[in-house]
């Protein structure tokens, strides 16, 4: 009964935005205005978009339909990071050097703050909490801590590279960009704490879609990106109205 | 499906679609090097794109811009590496792997303006020494006078570049975006893997530069009032803005609270973890009046 109201006044409100009295450009004003502009729009789009009981059959589905579906697939990603991250600062590998420590707890919150960030701004469009599953990792060993974030960075450097794409709005854009360039310092950092001088090792990662001859980073779509994340996450992800890129 | 056939069957009616295509053939050889195999079912939609840019259709001149402005940038950082490499080949120490770092870097800025001049059809002249622009064009040493004697000053110069470099890239990728037109946009895609690779040289460069200086200087650009955490005074303009902490109207210091189940950060501690955690964008016409001052106004490169 309470969805039945929220949906009507979601109707009502979606209906006063796109009312002609409200012009495309201060929809645009709106919409651009921030968290709160992103979170109407999507509580406008809420009741097409099956997000309502997402955990049903205990997987989350993402929907490439429009920004929000490459929004939580960027916000389930950083779940991930932000996961992993926590869990090793938390706790911190006996061998790390002082510097390792103090910049895993940087790389702690930085990742906190992009979860927190999607979240906020999908709101009631946001996927729910994923469970993860860090078992292959011995976050006792710098050595393993080190080869599982190199892992998760350069993945998700390719992932930012491969969704950029996708989004219509060019606000959303700009904010993955921000993110991107952010995690492409930490892959840089993480792999001169493995191998110095391997901070941009673009043949290491062809199978991320670099292309060394032309020195490009990774780059990869979502259905190649989800799978080499799976052993991490328990939750089952399936992704629907993905477009093919050429 | 045969494109050859194709274009036969078009020029029964348009006698000049090969000199429609021709002056534009990097239109087509885009199609088959940036994005390398275009899949089947994603054929007809590139070939699609193809004679339209062909027949003129869709105006592209501002994503051409975007890549001549991209190009030289390119040389710019280009230029700078390589004539310290082989102009001060003792400048760039042989020690803890930096001139292997700085040779990489130089080959990388290489790498990407044969790339953008591929897109671009600029076909010559081939000769990195002299094809487009050349080391007599550039100033480095009016913005800092022993950029090239020392070795300190000119890691200073290569930080701010690279990071007003990752900067230049993110505030041009809305116009390559085409409102997420998967038919036009395959550039984007190219553009933010450049934008990734300047942004690993960036926080490698900060590290060797951190090393060098002494200075705590973190692979990340860090609070500062002015946005500029290098300490270099000579490069505020480069990181006015870096010290902003709210994302699409989400306070960002905001977010590191108990009620999110995760470690709490509070005060300047917050201030600094949101400032980091988000690279901020500069547009171009900063990034060139910061551009303009290593090139000479006498060479007539200067972007406009």
């Amino acid at each position: 009964m309470k969805n039945n109201e929220l949906e009507t006044k979601n109707e009502l409100q979606e209906k006063s935005l796109f009312d002609k009295t409200v012009g495309r450009r201060s929809f645009l004003q709106y919409a651009g205005a921030g968290a709160a502009g992103i979170a109407l729009v999507a509580a406008g789009c809420k009741k097409d978009r099956g997000y309502e009981n997402p955990v049903m059959n205990g997987g989350v589905t993402l929907d490439f339909k429009d920004d929000f579906g490459v929004l939580n697939y960027a916000y389930a990603l950083e779940q991930l990071e932000a996961a992993f991250y926590i869990k090793v600062a938390s706790a911190p590998a006996s061998d790390f050097t002082p510097v390792q420590k103090s910049y895993f707890t940087d790389v702690q919150f930085h990742e906190i703050a992009h979860r927190e960030f999607f979240k906020k701004a999908l709101s009631t469009a946001a996927i729910p909490s994923l469970e993860v599953d860090f078992s292959s990792i011995d976050f006792t060993k710098a050595a393993s801590v080190l080869a599982a974030a190199k892992t998760f960075e350069d993945l998700g450097v390719a992932a930012y590279n491969g969704a950029g794409r996708l989004l219509v709005s060019g606000d959303f854009l700009l904010i993955a960009g921000k993110i991107v360039s952010v995690e492409a310092r930490h892959a840089s950092w993480v792999r001169d704490q493995i191998t110095p001088g391997s901070f941009s090792d673009l043949a290491s990662l062809s199978a991320f879609g670099a292309d060394s001859t032309n020195a490009l980073d990774g780059a990869l779509t979502p259905d190649k990106v989800l799978p080499l994340a799976k052993p991490f996450i328990k939750t089952a992800i399936s992704v629907i109205n993905l477009k093919t890129q050429n | 499906m045969n494109i050859l056939n194709i274009l036969e069957e078009i020029e029964k009616v348009d006698g000049e679609i090969y000199e429609r295509l021709n002056p534009r053939r990097k239109a087509m050889q885009d199609f088959y090097n940036i994005g390398k195999k275009i899949s089947l079912a994603a054929l007809p939609l590139a070939m699609g794109s193809l004679f339209q840019k062909a027949y003129g259709q869709t105006p592209t001149s501002t994503v051409t811009d975007v890549l001549n402005f991209a190009l030289g940038l390119e040389y710019l950082e280009w230029n700078f590496y390589n004539h310290a490499l082989v102009a001060t080949p003792s400048l760039v120490p042989d020690t803890n792997g930096a001139k292997t770092a700085i040779t990489l870097i130089r080959d990388h800025e290489r790498a990407h303006v044969n790339l953008l001049k591929s897109v671009l059809n600029i076909t010559t002249p081939t000769d990195p020494a002299s094809d487009g622009t050349k080391y007599a064009d550039y100033q480095f040493e009016a913005v800092l006078a022993d950029v090239f004697t020392n070795y300190q000053s000119f890691l200073k110069v290569g930080v701010a570049l690279e990071d007003t470099g990752v900067r230049a890239y993110k505030g041009q990728a809305g116009i390559l975006s085409q409102g997420g037109d998967l038919s036009k946009n395959a550039v984007l895609k190219t553009a933010l893997q450049i934008h990734a690779v300047e942004a690993r040289h960036a926080a490698h460069l900060r590290a060797m530069a951190a090393a060098s200086l002494g200075v705590n200087l973190k692979p990340w650009i860090a609070y500062a009032a002015n946005g500029n955490d290098t300490g270099i005074g000579l490069v505020d303009g480069n990181y006015a803005g870096e010290q902003n902490t709210t994302q699409a109207g989400v306070d960002i210091t905001s977010l590191f609270t108990a009620a999110n189940g995760s470690p709490v950060l509070t005060g300047a501690a917050a201030q600094t973890a949101a400032a980091e955690c988000f690279d901020e964008a500069l547009d171009g016409v900063s990034v060139k009046k910061l551009a303009n001052a290593f090139i000479k106004s006498s060479s007539g490169k200067q972007f406009t």
